[in-house]
């Protein structure tokens, strides 16, 4: 008969698949309708840039040119925030309803249209149609439905807080709707509105979307999207008049950002790179575990920030794993992204296929052995097969730097203990998998993997309400579920405090002594890893009363004794693991010590600040109550168990930062080093605290409180010394997690941008004093919050 | 179809090669026989299957694989001579199994065949399957058609009648032609963790087949979980099962992707050691023609392309084969068909 139908005849006899195109036509005719090019949206309105200037966006597939985009410059900018800020003050007036219902409508907005979005995200993007239709747009139409959830219930949950305002964000390309809508979504929810410049290889849907939201009923303003390149990024960046910075993309980038926005006062949230371990013990299921990998590194390309792209697998079983894999990567079909019966679509852009191509040829030359699947390739376009690099050992260059292309590099571990340390030996801490079928061995590996997310037996699984986000130089903040929301909004306790008022140090007046029995000699020294420590620079500094009396001598620490004190901190790792009960004794202990020198604790802050007998008194029973208030957090301050749409649970769980630095405030010598270390160390971190500059004698005489007070060595540290100096060396330390400074605008500024060497999470005060007594702004979960990452532990279960 | 070819010529070389001992001459079974192993206990003690893992494997799989047009056309008439033709009700009579033994050999319309350029072909169902009271009429029912009789056997479909008895039935059968044989297992001896029981019963079983092939019935929705699901399967191999298959059509869950895909990785790993080849049958609840498409899928992607002919991949269903004709017909006329358009089995 005719042709065709012969071909049926060819397809019985070799059983091939056959094309299956998704139909293109209605994201072809929505793209020729903007055949002029696109604007920016701005105040409700494509409109084009000022400058005029445009540029090109491509089909990574075909390479050929997909539409004509606005390049934004700093009008732009200006007249998108303008329009954001003037919209976000009506937006945040509605009553949390009326946000909820414009959420709702956005989120059924994108189910009607989630052919139409998926369709035009996978000719953008790259990827496969399956990925873009089946996972994308349905977790985007989800984080709407989960955060119109929160704007209905925002006045009384987050009762305490107000919408941060007017919002940058910044999101890459792998997953250009996706990021779209975990960040449009939350900010929107909880008050804000946005300006958001897409990535610049894929503008497409987030244009799309504008144009959705603004047919579903969104006001004008509330949302914002200028296209452009790195350029136009940084002058949002740089825009003073934002006040929060949401950044997804890389760790290079992320720094650059969190340089930029120094001091400025912007809230920042970094999500970036990772070089996920995925370690398959072996007692796995191990064909799971192999198609784990698929969906792990042969995802989106592995163009995925948490991809699992180091394979940790247990000696005895590596070779059968590796023959499995292989024997798997054989089945894997790369072909057009269109195309519904393929596993992998193109690489964004051709930039990016000759970045992985070189990093795939340095794994080589430094050892590792190639292993790609021998599959057919489309033509044309930009693609790269299925690839494994094998026997990678931890020095190569492929081990450690996030590769962001679809190649796993897979090393081998002798014992849990070893996967542990292999798995946290990197600069990242963004995601991990854990592959056993004995529960005991996987739950207390994920618990110990320095990650944002675990996935037990699983991998690349997402929810609106289970928080996604990472740790080290993965970034920080979090997105998705309550901890997500506070990263849109600020607490109220502190919208009004007032810049610090600094008063200059007295001179100080020499005395001559007199001929009576005169008190002992005390000096005071620095308390490091439990135990007196001289200065290592043997210098002293004076601390002298209001009226410039000296009133003690305390030692001039520098950056080897923050060293040591780092060092000893790291020592007292035990604490973390230490149970709640145990830490929440210590601190009652803690109180309970400082009480019984009470009066000589408030004659000491009188003889330092001038306080009257009354209000050292006061500071001092404050302090005993503060310690109480972490006691009482100690064992209460816990996880949720989400329940996101699997059978299984996720586990919300807190978890020390590790090692914090603390700059006290000048102000208030107890009670602010009381406030600052309690909910440290009440959460399992271990301190580095610099007292109070002018006043340091209150910690120096609290060190012998804990001593007496069981606190094991190296819990608290303290060192003294000039606050900028020692804030300089915490900030610079890579080896510190976190630093929190309280003091001046400046301390501030300087710790923010000393931060980056490994992203370390700070918590300043910009210069504005904070009322120790006022309970509002002083304590609680403001401060537990900044005091933990939550790590989300996925634990699918069934048998 | 340098493919297609390849395969043929792999096929036929197995045919000469594989030990039939006489009578007639049948197209679906090309592959060697499983010899079997010493039961291998600590490797059954090993497996371990993952429920949510397995099952987003198979969640995933029908967006990851699809064919269209002349292909599905193409697949979903490699189904038909997949398909064990069955009839195993209490009501069953010669004529009956005749009449189900003329639509196996006739499955789809010739007229049909033509159209997809199919009609030179010899399209039959890969086998009949019946209780041993009809074996006899089946297989005079289908002559020298080459189609093979299988028998549902050992106090199907429970499994639960005297050993002995159980071993006669399968003699039986065989001597009243049957060329394959389906036996149930004794699921008690999986819910108790009793695998030499097990495999004891799987090798006389065998044993008393002689040339026939012998298919295993696991009854995979009395075993519950998928871990029994593959210790089983892997006992039953080891026993010297040609094929494993999942059930018998009776229990409460019959064929899923999920307990699909645990069988085919036993194969697989079957396979990984002996180097011997295992069909595999999915029995109950295969009703849809989109459906029999995701288990050819999970074949191919998991087994390769080998275990998408019948001497490797039957298909245990009654309804099926009116489903895909329907969907045939479809195909080449472009409008939905109605059932009574296609000759009843």
């Amino acid at each position: 008969m005719t042709a065709a139908i012969s071909d049926v005849a060819k397809y019985f006899d070799d059983m091939s698949y056959g094309p299956a195109p998704e139909a293109d036509t209605e994201a072809r005719a929505w793209l020729a309708r903007h055949a002029s090019g696109f604007g920016h949206f701005i105040n409700g309105a494509f409109v084009p840039s000022a400058s005029g200037k445009s540029f090109d966006t491509f089909e990574p597939a075909t390479g050929k040119a997909l539409a004509r985009l606005s390049l934004g410059g700093k009008a732009d900018i200006d007249s998108a925030v303008s329009s954001a800020r003037k919209a976000q003050a009506q937006w945040a007036k509605l009553p949390g309803h009326a946000r909820a219902r414009h959420l709702y409508a956005l989120a059924r907005m994108i189910q009607r249209h989630a052919r139409l979005i998926a369709v035009v995200e996978a000719i953008d993007n790259g990827k496969p149609i399956r990925e873009t239709r089946d996972i994308d747009v349905p977790l985007a139409a989800r984080h709407f439905y989960h955060h119109a959830g929160w704007a209905q219930i925002q006045d009384t949950e987050f009762a305490d807080h107000v919408p941060v305002g007017v919002v940058g964000q910044i999101i890459p390309w792998n997953f250009p709707f996706l990021m779209l809508s975990w960040k449009l979504a939350p900010a929107l929810a909880l008050g804000n509105a946005v300006v958001l410049k897409p990535a610049e290889f894929t503008s497409l849907t987030a244009l799309l979307f504008a144009e959705l939201a603004t047919a579903a009923g969104l006001p004008a303003g509330l949302i914002n999207i200028v296209t452009g390149e790195g350029e136009t990024g940084a002058l949002l960046v740089d825009h003073p008049d934002i006040d929060k910075i949401a950044f997804t993309g890389s760790t290079d980038v992320g720094r650059i950002i969190r340089e930029r926005t120094a001091g400025s006062g912007k809230s920042l949230t970094l999500e970036l790179g990772g070089k996920s371990p995925f370690i398959v013990f072996e007692d796995a299921d191990l064909d799971g575990a192999v198609e784990g990998v698929v969906d792990a590194i042969w995802f989106n390309q592995g163009q995925v920030c948490c991809a699992g792209s180091r394979i940790l697998v247990q000696e005895g079983i590596s070779a059968l794993f590796h023959e499995r894999l292989k024997r798997r990567m054989q089945t894997l079909r790369v072909g057009q992204p269109l195309d519904k019966c393929i596993d992998m679509g193109a690489i964004v852009a051709p930039v990016q296929l000759s970045r992985v191509e070189s990093l795939v040829k340095k794994g080589v030359a430094e050892g590792a052995t190639l292993h790609q699947a021998q599959i057919d390739m489309p033509k044309g376009g930009s693609f790269y097969p299925p690839t494994l690099l094998s026997g990678v050992q931890p020095t190569s260059t492929v081990a450690t730097e996030e590769i962001f292309g679809p190649v796993a590099v897979s090393m081998t571990f002798r014992t849990p203990e070893e996967a542990i340390q292999l798995a946290n030996h990197s600069r990242y801490g963004l995601a991990a998998s854990v592959w056993s079928e004995t529960i005991g061995l996987a739950l207390n590996v994920a618990a110990k993997l320095a990650a944002g997310v675990v996935w037990v037996n699983a991998t690349n699984l997402f929810d609106a309400a289970v928080g996604f986000g990472g740790k080290r130089e993965s970034g920080f903040g979090r997105e998705g579920g309550r901890e997500g929301c506070y990263e849109y909004l600020k607490p109220k306790a502190w919208l009004g405090r007032k810049a610090r008022t600094v008063s200059a140090l007295p001179q100080i007046r020499t005395t001559v002594g007199e001929f009576s029995q005169p008190a002992i000699d005390r000096t005071a020294k620095l308390f490091i890893g439990g135990k007196q420590a001289r200065p290592d620079g043997n210098y002293s500094r004076p601390v002298v009363s209001p009226k410039g009396k000296l009133i003690g001598e305390v030692g001039e620490g520098n950056r080897k004794d923050i060293r040591n004190a780092v060092v000893a901190a790291h020592a007292a790792s035990g604490w973390a693991s230490a149970t709640a009960h145990n830490r929440a004794q210590i601190l009652y202990y803690i109180a309970e010590n400082l009480s019984g020198r009470a009066d000589a604790f408030a004659a000491r802050i009188s003889a330092m600040t001038g306080a009257s007998t009354s209000a050292a008194k006061a500071e001092v029973e404050a302090s005993i109550a503060r310690l109480f208030t972490y006691g009482a957090w100690a064992d209460k301050y816990e996880g949720v168990v989400h329940q996101p749409p699997l059978r299984g649970v996720a586990l919300a769980m807190p978890e020390a930062l590790g090692v914090v630095g603390v700059i006290c405030p000048p102000e208030a010598p107890l009670l602010g080093l009381i406030s600052l270390v309690a909910p440290l160390i009440a959460t399992g971190n271990r301190v580095v605290v610099v007292p109070s500059e002018p006043h340091p004698l209150a910690a120096t005489d609290f060190y012998s409180i804990l001593e007496t007070s069981d606190v094991p060595a190296g819990v608290v540290n303290i060192v003294t010394g000039s606050a900028e100096e020692l804030a300089k060396s915490l900030a610079t330390h890579n080896d510190v997690d976190a630093l929190w400074a309280f003091g001046t605008a400046e301390l501030s500024a300087m710790v923010e941008k000393l931060s980056i060497g490994n992203l370390k999470r700070t918590f300043v005060d910009h210069g504005k004093a904070t009322d120790w007594q006022d309970r509002a702004a002083a304590e609680g979960t403001l401060y537990l919050r900044r005091a933990v990452d939550i790590k989300n532990i996925w634990i699918p279960y069934g048998e | 179809m340098p493919g297609g070819s390849q395969l043929e010529a792999e096929v036929a070389h197995r045919r000469d090669t594989a030990d039939h001992a006489g009578g007639v001459k049948l197209s679906n079974h090309a592959s060697l026989r499983n010899p079997g192993m010493a039961l291998d206990l600590s490797w059954v003690m090993d497996t371990r299957v993952n429920l949510s893992a397995t099952e987003r494997r198979v969640a995933t799989l029908p967006g990851r694989r699809t064919v269209k047009k002349d292909a599905q056309a193409a697949w979903l008439l490699k189904a038909v001579t997949c398909i064990d033709l069955t009839t195993l009700n209490s009501d069953d009579t010669p004529e009956r199994v005749k009449r189900l033994c003329a639509k196996a050999m006739s499955p789809v319309r010739p007229d049909i065949l033509d159209a997809l350029g199919m009609g030179a072909r010899s399209i039959t169902t890969g086998a009949i399957c019946v209780y041993h009271r009809y074996v006899a009429t089946a297989v005079e029912a289908l002559g020298n058609s080459g189609i093979p009789v299988a028998a549902v056997s050992t106090g199907f479909p429970a499994g639960l009648s005297p050993h002995h008895l159980k071993v006669k039935e399968i003699e039986a059968s065989v001597a009243d032609g049957a060329k394959e044989i389906d036996i149930v297992i004794t699921r008690e001896h999986v819910l108790t963790g009793n695998w030499s029981a097990l495999y004891d019963e799987m090798t006389e079983y065998r044993a008393a087949c002689g040339d026939a092939h012998v298919k295993a019935i696991l009854g995979t929705g009395d075993l519950k979980t998928l871990r029994n699901v593959a210790k089983a399967s892997l006992v039953c191999m080891m026993a010297g099962a040609d094929f494993i298959k999942t059930s018998t059509g009776k229990e409460g869950v019959n064929a899923t992707l999920a307990v699909t895909l645990t069988m085919l990785r036993a194969i697989r790993a079957y396979e990984e050691r002996t180097g011997i080849k295992i069909g595999y049958k999915p029995a109950g609840g295969i009703s849809a023609a989109k459906d029999v498409l995701n288990y050819q899928f999970l074949m191919k992607e998991e087994l390769g392309r080998e275990w998408l002919e019948p001497d490797l991949f039957r298909i245990g269903a009654s309804s099926l084969l009116a489903d895909i004709e329907r969907q045939l017909e479809h195909h080449v006329t472009g409008a939905y068909s109605a059932l009574n358009r296609h000759p009843m089995g």
